[in-house]
């Protein structure tokens, strides 16, 4: 069994079994060993499987709204000094990058006949795109969130909620996105038999990296395809905000074997890097194992994993998938990272700027590149950059840490919210 | 000459024996290290030892325990929360030479990995562990961490499950020294029971494919439970229920309550 033998051999792609360089494998227990062969195996027959290709084509066009556009945004542009290229997954359904990852696992959900499919969650946004699923699907669902984002991220409970899912707020360890990750793993090593584990990012162990990367890589796909088309030639950076890395490997997939075109990665980096408030996993991180697979962790000299920081709850995450580590050990990506200020400054340019309500993961991106962008990559260069969702779920978060002077906002008062 | 003089896989096949030859199965005892507190686990080890463990397991804490339910979680972070470090958790284990029982460093992947097999190895078998448990470490991944542990001369347990194919069960019996771990049941420690028929079959499953011991863990938690499961098993593993014991009530109390607790367990591996 192996998903990686009938993979074109991308620079990047696996080499040993479910490895990307040093990185990636499984590390899980053995209770797991058999769901993750089926898993590999419904994925590698589905690829050979044009009526599978089919349906996922149709659904992600008629239901999920694909291709997302690609827009050539003037104001900020001029704001940043280069040419911005934004890729528009804030247009998809459900309002994130996540519904192209999950659409593809229900199907395969679908295949292995499993009736159950539970998820971690942390700015709600895959959670929300599961519930999506799952209701479209039929299955049951049940969504782990740490109990810190639920608050946070209040909108997007409601929102699974109306879908029918159950959402279990996770009260151990940092209350985020690690500890959400740590209990579904527990519900699936206990479930496995009716069970899939919807993982929303491209981590955790083979072959969920490989699996989530090429069902991102629509992103790049449709980006190569409209970047030629409307504004020709190459860019010259392709950017993207990491958080498990999703949206960045699906954005980054198809440029990686073109020449010149530089990926950057934006990281968060919390209250900046060296604070120890950071989740900033690339720049600060080391080798180290999480959550199934060997990638760059914030680890201290034990091995205990430190807790992250971001405003941002979709990036508040110690570790990153594998397939950046190697990217970023090979130097084919750079890995940046944007503080809490410059994530607030770029959400709230991308609002006056372009009538965009970014969400805070992308507003990263964005605000690396409003600050750093001209000076690292040079004076009107042409970048792509993916915004990987929208901000409805976190203009109460914007509002109580950003201390915006929102006038309506005041106008209601305290008591309204 | 004692178990302690003898370190490895042979100091645990011979605690096994020593059960077999009593007409039993052997009891293995799983220990958060310095949980409560250093004075309380070190006292706690000691009575175990004393109300007949065989062999100690003991818990090295990571901030990330996969495998395990709500108790042993609890007891992990208890110890972090102290600011406990891996090598302070070592340094515990080689105050346990005196004990008369072979004893594992029970711990995750992440750890071992991180300070380096190589080094980890060292140090494990400087404490005078005598073999080591990573629950996430499946067979496959294995080879890097074995070699170090042959190495130093330390057994590494591996788990099987009920879903492991019978291809994996050879993989996991042929990289295991000391024992093969069966689990008891699908899910995480000290959350349901074990689930007899299920792992009785297993049992016979891996014992097509080794001669080493097979110990149950998972789900066993009381006298009833481990005489059930060792009317199968070579030996019976019971972790959360005895974690329960060391750190509900006071302090003062645990060594009593863990010795009455393994009492009974011991009882329950005798009476088939
Ligand atoms: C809009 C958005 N972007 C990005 C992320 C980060 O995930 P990933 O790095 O997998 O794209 C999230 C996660 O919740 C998100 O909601």
């Amino acid at each position: 069994m192996s998903v990686t033998d009938d993979q074109p051999g991308a620079t990047t792609g696996p080499t040993r079994e479910g490895y990307f360089g040093d990185f990636g494998g499984s590390f899980v227990p053995e209770a797991l060993s058999g769901a993750l062969a089926q898993l590999a195996e419904a994925w590698r027959t589905a690829q050979k499987d044009a009526a599978f290709t089919e349906q996922l084509d149709r659904l992600r066009r008629d239901y999920g709204g694909r291709p997302t556009p690609l827009y050539r945004a003037e104001r900020l542009s001029e704001a940043a000094g280069v040419e911005v290229w934004i890729k528009r997954e804030d247009l998809a359904h459900t309002g994130s990058h996540k519904l192209n990852n999950v659409v593809g696992q229900a199907l395969l959900t679908a295949r292995m006949g499993k009736p159950r499919v539970i998820a971690e969650t942390g700015a709600g946004q895959h959670g929300v795109a599961t519930a999506t699923a799952a209701a479209l699907f039929g299955l049951r669902c049940r969504v782990y969130m740490g109990a810190e984002d639920v608050r946070r991220q209040r909108l997007n409970v409601v929102r699974m909620q109306l879908l029918g899912t159950e959402v279990v707020p996770v009260d151990s360890g940092t209350r985020t996105l690690k500890d959400a990750i740590n209990e579904a793993l527990r519900d699936w090593v206990t479930n496995v038999d009716d069970t899939h584990y919807l993982i929303g990012s491209t981590m955790g162990p083979h072959p969920f990296p490989t699996i989530v990367r090429e069902l991102q890589s629509v992103i790049s796909v449709e980006s190569t395809q409209q970047f030629d088309f409307q504004a020709g030639g190459l860019p010259d950076a392709v950017i993207a905000c990491v958080g498990g890395g999703s949206n960045a490997i699906g954005s980054f997939a198809e440029w990686i074997d073109v020449d010149g075109v530089r990926l950057i990665g934006v990281e968060a980096a919390g209250e900046g890097v060296g604070t120890g408030r950071s989740a900033a996993t690339i720049t600060e991180g080391r080798e180290a194992v999480l959550h199934g697979s060997r990638s760059i962790v914030l680890v201290d000299d034990d091995g205990q994993v430190q807790p992250a920081h971001s405003v941002s709850a979709g990036l508040d995450y110690p570790g990153v998938g594998p397939e950046h580590a190697a990217l970023a050990r090979s130097g084919r990506a750079t890995y940046v990272a944007a503080t809490d200020a410059e994530a607030l400054e770029g959400f709230r340019r991308t609002c006056e700027l372009e009538g965009i309500i970014p969400a805070l993961e992308p507003a990263h991106a964005v605000g690396w590149l409003l600050a750093h962008g001209r000076a690292a990559l040079g004076d009107g260069a042409r970048v792509v950059l993916t915004m990987s969702g929208r901000g409805d779920k976190d203009v109460d978060e914007v509002l109580e840490v950003g201390g915006f002077d929102v006038g309506v906002a005041k106008a209601f008062g305290e008591d309204a919210r | 000459m004692t178990a302690a003089d003898v370190q490895g896989p042979a100091a645990i096949q011979a605690a096994f024996d020593r059960a077999a030859a009593q007409d039993r199965a052997a009891l293995v005892i799983y220990l958060t290290a310095t949980y409560p507190d250093p004075a309380t686990s070190h006292a706690c080890m000691e009575a175990a030892v004393d109300a007949g463990a065989d062999i100690l397991e003991v818990g090295i804490p990571f901030s990330d325990p996969m495998m395990d339910g709500p108790t042993i979680q609890a007891a992990n972070q208890h110890v972090l929360d102290a600011g406990r470090t891996v090598s302070d958790q070592l340094g515990f284990v080689a105050d346990l030479r005196h004990l008369d029982v072979p004893t594992l460093a029970m711990t995750y992947v992440t750890i071992a990995d991180t300070r380096g097999y190589a080094r980890f190895a060292d140090e494990c078998a400087d404490a005078g562990l005598s073999g080591v448990i990573l629950p996430d470490l499946p067979a496959p991944e294995a080879g890097p961490w074995v070699a170090e542990a042959r190495r130093r001369g330390l057994a590494t347990v591996f788990l099987a499950s009920s879903v492991s194919t019978d291809e994996r069960l050879a993989a996991i019996a042929q990289v295991s020294t000391g024992w093969v771990y069966a689990a008891g049941l699908l899910g995480v420690t000290g959350v349901q029971s074990v689930a007899g028929e299920v792992t009785a079959e297993l049992v016979t499953r891996i014992r097509a494919h080794t001669d080493l011991p097979i110990a149950v863990g998972i789900g066993v938690k009381d006298r009833d439970s481990a005489a059930e499961v060792a009317r199968f098993a070579d030996g019976v593993i019971v972790g959360s229920a005895v974690i329960r014991a060391a750190g509900d009530g006071d302090p003062d109390g645990a060594p009593d309550r863990v010795h009455a607790l393994v009492g009974e367990l011991r009882a329950g591996v005798a009476g088939r």
